[in-house]
């Protein structure tokens, strides 16, 4: 990918299931056009291109792991050439729920070789900030998909794994091993951590504050010419920069 | 990371150990190779053997997508790319390696080379499209039918007048006339196809002589690998 400069802010909401990320991006989304900022959110499977066909493809239970890999990785380029890059070059503020993180999570507790995993996403670009809405255990999580009312999602469960016995087990240890893996990437890419154990509003709050400080930065400092770091494709090794036409 | 997995973890080319024997045909559209793996095909099951037969672009997971993007002109090289990759990722662990596991031969009209070669023409880097497909089991022969690129053009040209989209490279911007930008195109891949004969060890294929004499030739190249397994069941 060619470095290149834009002026909008990548913001990134990660996290297991279940742990609130789309009410908050309604809830940043509303108030950040208060505040007078062009929002643009998508996220995962949300693309124009495989979109619908990888939901179509996980309804049926014949979908390969690397199979899986590579459907996201479509839906994944093709939303941030298509959608997040040019939004980003018009000033947007671009709120994408999940990023490639949850995709190499996915991957990893799939026993899916990281290097390679990486090299695929090596074209994706480096978010303003991550922020990890991070909940202590997954037993919290099944309260809030007993809650939802909607139950056990097969892929939330971990299914294809063949964890355990039923949904519950499945889910318990599948969710266990993705937040290790969070928490292992936490440190390694440098999330923005917030407790998501806490009522929304008060993590709704901690998340304005910080949103607040990325986007107020460019809008003072607009004429001040400083040059957007940001570009740079993801740091891994091995992978050549160019990865696109 | 393996700990975390109750299955095995994932293999890279090279390092896939299977009963079964999997050969390949590549080059441009018009060289002939569908046909001779046709013959290949019928040869093979005449002889006993279990054969599986397997074709690019064929993965029900992804066809609808891939038609829907094309007919809509929604890829860009990067996209065109992950989506072949996806719907070959479903042949791979769909159609060859269950039955190589099982001991079969599989046949595949078409492998990673086809992407090496079309999407380095489409201006992915090299290097990022070989770790893209870095999950493919190595064929145990690959051959590529070179047919000089004007026969391979006139072939295609006099049976198709109207070239697709996708297929003439119009989304690169090398010409606004279709046959032009198809006859850059179809140059820039029978040149990565070149490159990959020593990185792969391609087995070339005369695409220019007769269908009988390509045939016996691949015929003779084979059996010296079945024999050889034949044997060591002995």
């Amino acid at each position: 990918m060619e470095q290149e400069e834009y002026s909008g802010k990548l913001i990134v909401i990660e996290g297991t299931d279940g742990v609130g990320r789309s009410t908050h991006i309604a809830m940043l989304r509303t108030w950040l056009e208060s505040r007078g900022h062009a929002v643009l959110d998508t996220g995962m499977t949300r693309s124009v291109l495989a979109g619908r066909g990888l939901k179509e493809a996980k309804t049926g239970h014949t979908l390969g792991r690397l199979t899986m890999q590579l459907f996201y990785a479509t839906d994944f380029i093709d939303r941030l050439e298509n959608e997040m890059l040019p939004a980003l070059r018009s000033g947007f503020v671009v709120l994408t729920d999940r990023y490639i993180y949850s995709a190499l999570a996915r991957a990893e507790v799939r026993g899916i070789d990281s290097a390679w995993i990486r090299s695929i996403y090596g074209m994706a670009l480096v978010p303003d900030v991550v922020f990890y809405l991070r909940i202590q255990s997954p037993q919290q999580l099944v309260e809030r998909v007993l809650a939802s009312g909607r139950g056990f999602d097969y892929w939330e469960s971990g299914m294809d794994l063949g964890l355990g016995e039923d949904f519950y087990d499945s889910f318990i240890a599948y969710q266990t091993r993705m937040l290790r893996v969070f928490d292992r990437m936490s440190a390694e890419f440098g999330f923005h951590v917030l407790n998501a154990s806490r009522s929304v509003r008060s993590v709704a709050s901690d998340l304005r504050r910080s949103v607040a400080k990325i986007v107020d930065e460019t809008s003072t400092s607009d004429e001040t010419s400083h040059p957007p770091d940001k570009v740079a494709p993801i740091n891994i090794k091995d992978v050549p920069k160019k990865a696109l036409g | 990371m393996c700990d975390l997995v109750s299955g095995a973890p994932m293999i890279t080319y090279g390092r896939h150990q299977f009963p079964g024997k999997l050969f390949v045909v590549e080059g441009t559209d018009g060289s002939g190779k569908s046909t001779q793996l046709a013959l290949l095909h019928q040869w093979l099951k005449a002889e006993g053997y279990p054969v599986f037969f397997s074709e690019w672009n064929s993965s029900p997971l992804v066809k609808d997508t891939t038609k829907r993007a094309k007919k809509r002109h929604l890829f860009t090289p990067a996209s065109f790319s992950l989506l072949h990759a996806t719907d070959f990722a479903d042949r791979t662990e769909r159609d060859i390696i269950p039955p190589l596991k099982a001991g079969a031969i599989v046949l595949a009209d078409r492998y990673i080379y086809t992407a090496f070669a079309r999407d380095v023409a489409r201006g992915c880097n090299r290097d990022w499209v070989r770790a893209v497909y870095s999950f493919a089991v190595k064929p145990t022969m690959a051959f590529f039918f070179r047919a000089p690129l004007d026969i391979a053009i006139d072939r295609i040209v006099s049976g198709r007048p109207n070239l697709k989209y996708y297929e003439a490279g119009m989304d690169l911007g090398f010409a606004d006339d279709p046959e032009e930008s198809f006859t850059i195109f179809q140059g820039k891949i029978l040149e990565e196809y070149d490159r990959m004969v020593s990185e792969f060890g391609l087995t070339v294929i005369d695409a220019s002589r007769s269908i009988e004499r390509q045939q016996r030739e691949m015929r003779l190249m084979i059996s010296q690998h079945l024999n050889r397994r034949r044997s060591k069941s002995h």
